[in-house]
C-alpha cells in the first residue's frame, strides 16, 4: 500500500481496543508492527490499513484464534502446513462466529469474498460446532502437498513460538490465582459451616464451564455460588485458554496460601536492623501480614527537597497542552461556580417562600416570627484539601515520569481554577530505613516558579514503599482543617522495595493497612495507576470504586484530571 | 414550591395498596432476607448499579407483604423538612401537610428513598431515629415524636459504584440497615426477565442480555456502567414494535451509555456483532 494512503493505526486504536475488550473481557493490546499476528496479549498490527473495516475484521479474526483456541493444541512449524491451517482456522473460527456473534461472521466473509475451490471443500468440515483446532491441523497436514491458496485480505501470520511463551505464562500465573481464590472461597465456606472445620474435610469445588458460552458454574459442597467478578474473569481466562478448568485446579490445597515466589524472603537481621542510627525522620510501624501485627517504628522517613528542574519544561506543557488546560479550567470553574439557594438569609435576591410561611404562622401562634425571610444565590462552598502523592520509583524511568510530571501540571492548571487546597510530594525509598518523600508543593505555598520548577525536577530515584509515605502523608493531611481530605495517588505499578523483602503480599498487605487507618482517619484514598495488572490487587487495596486502570500512560495528564474533578463532584 | 404540591399529589395517590403483583425473579435469597427484616422491623439498604431491579424489588415486595409504598426520589435539594412535612397557608390559616415520610409512618407503609445519597445531609436528623430501635420521626416544627408502627418499613437505596467521595454513605448510617446487594442476574435468569417484561421472544432476548454482558467488559475502561437490565427492556420493546435490532439497541443502548465518538463506535460495532 502507499504510504499515506488509507486509515492510520493512531486513528482506529482506541476504537479497536474498546472493541476487543468488549468482545474478549480480558485486556489485549494493540501495537503497531511490521508482521500482523497475535501473541494472545498483544494483537500486532499493520501500521496503516484501507480502512476502518478491514482494520476491524483483522483485530476480530487475531481476537477470534485467541477465544476459539487456535493456539490450543501443538500447530505444525513448516511455513507451507501453517499456511494451509491459517486458512482453514479462518473458516473455522468464522463458523464459530457466525454462531455467538453472526455480525462479525459476516464482516469477515465479506471481506474475504468467495473461496478458492479447494477451500470450499474443506471448510464445510470445520462448519461443525464440535470442531476444534486440532481438526483444522488434521486437515492442513492432509491438504499441505498442495500448494496453498492466496491469504484472505484479513489474515496476519501464526507465530506459534511467540504465542508458546506468553501462553504458558498466563496460563502459569492463572492456575496460581485461582488456587489461590479458590483456597480463600474454601476457607470462607469452612468457616461458615458449623462444627469444628479442624475435623471437617476441605469443601469439594466444582466448575462446569462451557467452552462455547463462557458460562459456568461453580459450586461448593454441591451448593453453587456466584463467585466474585475478578473469579468470574479468571475462570473465563483459564476455559478460553484450556477449554475447561482442569480437574486438577480443583484439588484443594492449604487454605490462604499464596504462592511461595509472592513471598518476601526472611529479611535477615530484623531486629538489629531496627537499632539502626536512623538520624531525625519520621518513625512509622509496618504492617507485618504473616505475624498478622506491626513492627514498631519500623520505617523511617525523610522530608526532602526535590532539586529544581528545567524551567522551560512547565512552560512546554503549558504551551502543548494550551488548548486541553483551557477545557479542563473551564470545566473545573464550572465545578466551581456551581450555585446553591441558601434559604432564611437576612437578605437576599428573593423571598424565602418557606420562610415568610413559617413567620406566619408564627406570628399567628403566639410565637415572635424570624426576620430571616430571604433567600440567597450563593456558589457552593468546596471544602476540600488533597494531596497528591507520585511515585517516584526507578520503574517509571522515561515516558512515565513525563507524563506524572505532565500530569501534575494539569492538576496543578486545573486545581487553580478549581480553588481547592492541595499539595503534591513524590515517594521513593530504598529499604525501611530510608523512605524519602520530596515535597513538591506545600499546602500553603503557592503555585508559582519555585513550584514548577520543583515539578519539572521530579525524577524516578528508588523502590516503591508505599506504606510509610501513605502513613506520612495521612499525617500531614489530618493536620488540615477540611471538610473532605483526599489522598490522590499517582501509581505505575505494586509496592515494591527490592531491599528488603517489600514485595508480593507483603508489600501489598502493608499497603492496604496504610489506607486502612488512613480511612479510619477520614481520608479518601484514590488512586490512578497505569499498571493493567492492577486490577488484581488495586480493589484489596483501595476497595471498589477507588481506583482507575488507565490502559495508556499517555493519557495520564487528562485522566487524572478528569478523576480528580468526578471525585469531588 | 410548585414542584413540592405536585410530590403530594403523587404521594396521595400513591398511598394506595399495589393491586397487581408486579412482575419480579428473583435473583438469590433477597426475597426471604427482605421478609424476615420486615418481621424484625429492621430497615433495608438495597446496594446495586441502576437499572438492577431495585425499584422493582420494593414494589413487588410492597404487593407482596400488602403494604402501601411510598416512593421519594432523592435530589441533592431534598431536605429534612421535604421529608416530614411543612406549614402551608391556606386563605388565611396555616395548615401543616406531612411530608412523605411522615405520611408513609402515619399510614404503616413502605417508604423507599431512592439515591439517598443525592439527599442533603442534614436528611439523616429524621432517618437515623426512624432506623434504629426508637423507630420514631421526630417532627421538630409540630413538636410532637411520631411513632412507628410495626407495619411501618424504610428502606433506601444507593448506587456504591460512584466515584464521588461527596456520594458515600456514612457508616453510622450504613450501619443501622440489613443490606441487599444487586448485581445483574446471571445470563439465563435476565433472558428471561428481559422476554417476560418486553413480550419479546428468547432468542432475541439472548442476544441482547449477550451485548449486555459485552458493554460490561467495558466497565472501567472508559464506560462507568454496563448496559443495565432496564436498558435491554427498552431495547427490546422497540423491537417487538417492528424496530430493527440494529436500530433499537443502538437507541435504547449504545446512545444511553455514552458521549464519546470512539466509544459509541465500539458499542455500535458490538452491538453489530450479536445480530
Amino acid at each position: 500500500m502507499a504510504a499515506g494512503a488509507g486509515v492510520p493505526l493512531a486513528e482506529v486504536a482506541r476504537f479497536l481496543e474498546l472493541v476487543l475488550r468488549g468482545l474478549a473481557g480480558r485486556a489485549l493490546r494493540v501495537e503497531a508492527s511490521s508482521e500482523t499476528y497475535t501473541d494472545t496479549e498483544t494483537l500486532f498490527l499493520p501500521e496503516r490499513a484501507a480502512d476502518r473495516r478491514l482494520y476491524t475484521a483483522i483485530a476480530v479474526h487475531l481476537w477470534a484464534q485467541t477465544r476459539y483456541g487456535t493456539f490450543n493444541a501443538d500447530l505444525p512449524l513448516d511455513a507451507r502446513t501453517l499456511a494451509w491451517l491459517n486458512l482453514l482456522e479462518a473458516l473455522r473460527l468464522e463458523a464459530c462466529l457466525g454462531r455467538a456473534l453472526p455480525g462479525l461472521a459476516r464482516l469477515l466473509a465479506a471481506v474475504r469474498g468467495p473461496l478458492a475451490p479447494a477451500l470450499a471443500g474443506a471448510g464445510a468440515a470445520l462448519e461443525r460446532p464440535g470442531a476444534r483446532v486440532t481438526d483444522s491441523i488434521r486437515l492442513a497436514h492432509e491438504l499441505a502437498a498442495g500448494e496453498p491458496p492466496p491469504p484472505f485480505p484479513h489474515l496476519g501470520s501464526l507465530r506459534p513460538e511467540r504465542v508458546q511463551t506468553v501462553r504458558a505464562a498466563r496460563v502459569e500465573k492463572e492456575r496460581a490465582a485461582l488456587a489461590r481464590e479458590l483456597a480463600q472461597l474454601r476457607e470462607a465456606h469452612a468457616a461458615g459451616r458449623s462444627g469444628a472445620a479442624e475435623v471437617d474435610p476441605a469443601p469439594a469445588i466444582g466448575i462446569d464451564a462451557s467452552f462455547e458460552s463462557l458460562q459456568f458454574r461453580l459450586d461448593v459442597d454441591g451448593e453453587i455460588v456466584r463467585p466474585p467478578e475478578r473469579v468470574a474473569a479468571l475462570v473465563r481466562s483459564i476455559v478460553q485458554d484450556l477449554g475447561e478448568v482442569p480437574p486438577e485446579y480443583l484439588a484443594g490445597a492449604a487454605p490462604g496460601r499464596y504462592a511461595a515466589d509472592a513471598e518476601p524472603a526472611a529479611a535477615a537481621g530484623e531486629d538489629a536492623a531496627a537499632e539502626d542510627g536512623t538520624g531525625d525522620g519520621f518513625r512509622y510501624d509496618e504492617w507485618d501480614f504473616r505475624r498478622r501485627a506491626y513492627r514498631r517504628d519500623w520505617c523511617v522517613a525523610y522530608e526532602r527537597e526535590i532539586p529544581r528542574g528545567d524551567p522551560a519544561f512547565v512552560a512546554g506543557v503549558r504551551r502543548q497542552y494550551a488548548g486541553e488546560i483551557a477545557r479542563l479550567r473551564r470545566r473545573f470553574e464550572a465545578l466551581r461556580g456551581e450555585t446553591r439557594i441558601a434559604r432564611r438569609e437576612h437578605d437576599g435576591d428573593e423571598l424565602d417562600f418557606d420562610a415568610v410561611v413559617d413567620a406566619h404562622v408564627d406570628r399567628r401562634t403566639g410565637f415572635e416570627p424570624s426576620g430571616r425571610l430571604y433567600a440567597l444565590r450563593r456558589r457552593t462552598e468546596r471544602d476540600i484539601a488533597v494531596v497528591f502523592m507520585v511515585d517516584m520509583s526507578g520503574s517509571t524511568m522515561g515516558w512515565i515520569n513525563e507524563c506524572e510530571r505532565t500530569a501534575l501540571v494539569m492538576l496543578c492548571e486545573a486545581l487553580e481554577a478549581l480553588g481547592d487546597r492541595y499539595a503534591i510530594y513524590g515517594f521513593s525509598g530504598w529499604g525501611a530505613k530510608r523512605c524519602e518523600i520530596y515535597r513538591i508543593k506545600r499546602f500553603d505555598e503557592r503555585y508559582a516558579e519555585a513550584v514548577r520548577g520543583r515539578i519539572a525536577g521530579v525524577q524516578a530515584k528508588d523502590y516503591t514503599r508505599m506504606g510509610a509515605a501513605i502513613r506520612h502523608l495521612s499525617q500531614l493531611l489530618n493536620g488540615v482543617e477540611a471538610k473532605t481530605r483526599i489522598l490522590f495517588a499517582l501509581s505505575d505499578g505494586k509496592p515494591d522495595d527490592y531491599v528488603d523483602g517489600y514485595r508480593g503480599r507483603y508489600g501489598i498487605e502493608d499497603t492496604r493497612q496504610a489506607l486502612i487507618e488512613a480511612r479510619a482517619g477520614g481520608i479518601h484514598p484514590f488512586c490512578v495507576t497505569i499498571d493493567e495488572a492492577a486490577r488484581d490487587y488495586l480493589p484489596h487495596m483501595y476497595g471498589q470504586a477507588s481506583w482507575i486502570v488507565l490502559d495508556d500512560v499517555r493519557k495520564l495528564p487528562l485522566k487524572a484530571a478528569d478523576a480528580y474533578r468526578r471525585l469531588t463532584s | 414550591m410548585n414542584t413540592r404540591l405536585q410530590v403530594l399529589k403523587v404521594i396521595d395517590s400513591e398511598l394506595a395498596r399495589i393491586a397487581q403483583e408486579p412482575y419480579y425473579e428473583p435473583v438469590g435469597d433477597e426475597v426471604a432476607l427482605f421478609e424476615a427484616a420486615y418481621a424484625a422491623r429492621v430497615p433495608v439498604l438495597l446496594k446495586g448499579p441502576t437499572g438492577s431491579g431495585k425499584t422493582r424489588f420494593v414494589e413487588h415486595m410492597a404487593w407482596r407483604l400488602a403494604r402501601p409504598l411510598v416512593t421519594v426520589a432523592c435530589h441533592d435539594d431534598l431536605t429534612a423538612s421535604d421529608l416530614v412535612g411543612r406549614y402551608l397557608i391556606v386563605g388565611d390559616e396555616t395548615v401543616w401537610v406531612d411530608g412523605p415520610l411522615a405520611r408513609a409512618v402515619r399510614a404503616g407503609a413502605f417508604c423507599y428513598l431512592d439515591e439517598i445519597v443525592e439527599a442533603r445531609k442534614d436528611t439523616t436528623v429524621v432517618i437515623h431515629p426512624l432506623a434504629d430501635s426508637r423507630r420514631a420521626l421526630p417532627m421538630e416544627k409540630r413538636g410532637e415524636l411520631l411513632h412507628a408502627g410495626p407495619e411501618f418499613m424504610l428502606i433506601l437505596s444507593y448506587n456504591p459504584g460512584y466515584q464521588s467521595v461527596l456520594k458515600e454513605l456514612k457508616a453510622s448510617t450504613r450501619q443501622r440497615f440489613v443490606a441487599i446487594e444487586f448485581a445483574y442476574p446471571a445470563p439465563d435468569l435476565e433472558a428471561r426477565i428481559v422476554a417476560k417484561e418486553s413480550g419479546i421472544d428468547r432468542a432475541a432476548a439472548e442476544r441482547l442480555v449477550q451485548l449486555a454482558g459485552l458493554t460490561r467488559n467495558l466497565k472501567g475502561s472508559g464506560l462507568d456502567e454496563g448496559a443495565s437490565t432496564r436498558l435491554l427492556v427498552h431495547a427490546a420493546g422497540l423491537m417487538v414494535r417492528g424496530v430493527a435490532p440494529h436500530t433499537a439497541c443502538r437507541g435504547a443502548i449504545v446512545a444511553a451509555l455514552s458521549d464519546e465518538p470512539e466509544m459509541l463506535a465500539a458499542l455500535d460495532e458490538l452491538a453489530n456483532a450479536v445480530f
